[in-house]
């Protein structure tokens, strides 16, 4: 498994074709891609600064990435999240992950974007026409992550 | 004891600091936000119901525990991906 923070762009198609190289034991990959959208809460969006907190954001996704492991047969897993400068139509984030079969894929992406969403530390603050504001948290964001509590 | 206390997003921007050392004699992280907040002003921030905290870097609750040299984070709700 690998973890990236960086600033630079990615090619998701890349990213993707990455996950099943050279293992002909995958038999399924399932990826996301998420994006800076031009319009949020009612404003344009004209640009993002992705803020972290460095180290913990690698350990934090780190360990999400290790309890995904430890929930489901998984081949390979990949997440990847940009910080610093973004625009409009750039990917933001990437989580790619490889099994044998396709269920476990499905499962462990979702459920690595729904912990990423609640326990990475990174914080939005988007450019707009009536000037820049932080991005809040999300009371349903907190609700997805819930569901994969151990009951 | 010191410790190190970082702040995040809304929060730095309130406090106008990345972070700083503060001595004190502090149990949990619960008492290192309450000696903050006496500050008054835009500390109050620290007050927030939905605020996150993390200790060495890892996410916490209020009531964990806190020792000599420890790095504690105060931030609003994460918003990535």
């Amino acid at each position: 498994m690998a973890v990236r923070v960086q600033a630079g762009a990615f090619d998701p198609g890349a990213e993707v074709n990455a996950m099943h190289a050279a293992n002909v034991g995958v038999g399924a990959v399932v990826s996301f891609v998420g994006y800076v959208r031009d319009f949020n809460d009612g404003l344009e969006v004209s640009g993002m600064l992705l803020e972290h907190y460095p180290g913990m954001t690698e350990k934090a996704l780190g360990k999400i990435v290790v309890e995904a492991e430890q929930r489901w047969p998984l081949l390979k897993v990949e997440v990847l999240h940009r910080i610093g400068e973004l625009e409009p139509g750039e990917p933001i984030v990437f989580v790619g992950v490889a099994s044998a079969h396709r269920q476990a894929a499905f499962d462990a992406c979702n459920f690595i974007m729904d912990y990423l969403k609640t326990r990475a530390p990174f914080w939005k603050k988007e450019q707009t026409g009536a000037g820049e504001r932080w991005v809040e948290g999300k009371t349903s964001d907190s609700q997805a992550a819930d569901r994969w509590d151990v009951r | 004891m010191t410790i190190k206390v970082v702040y995040f997003a809304r929060y730095r921007e309130a406090m106008g600091m990345d972070g700083e050392e503060l001595a004190g004699t502090f149990a949990t992280v619960e008492e290192v936000r309450q000696e903050l907040l006496e500050r008054g002003g835009n500390w109050s921030v620290l007050g927030d119901s939905n605020l996150m905290c993390a200790r060495n870097q890892d996410l916490c609750k209020l009531n964990e525990p806190v020792a000599d040299g420890d790095e504690v984070a105060f931030f609003p709700p994460v918003t990535g991906g």
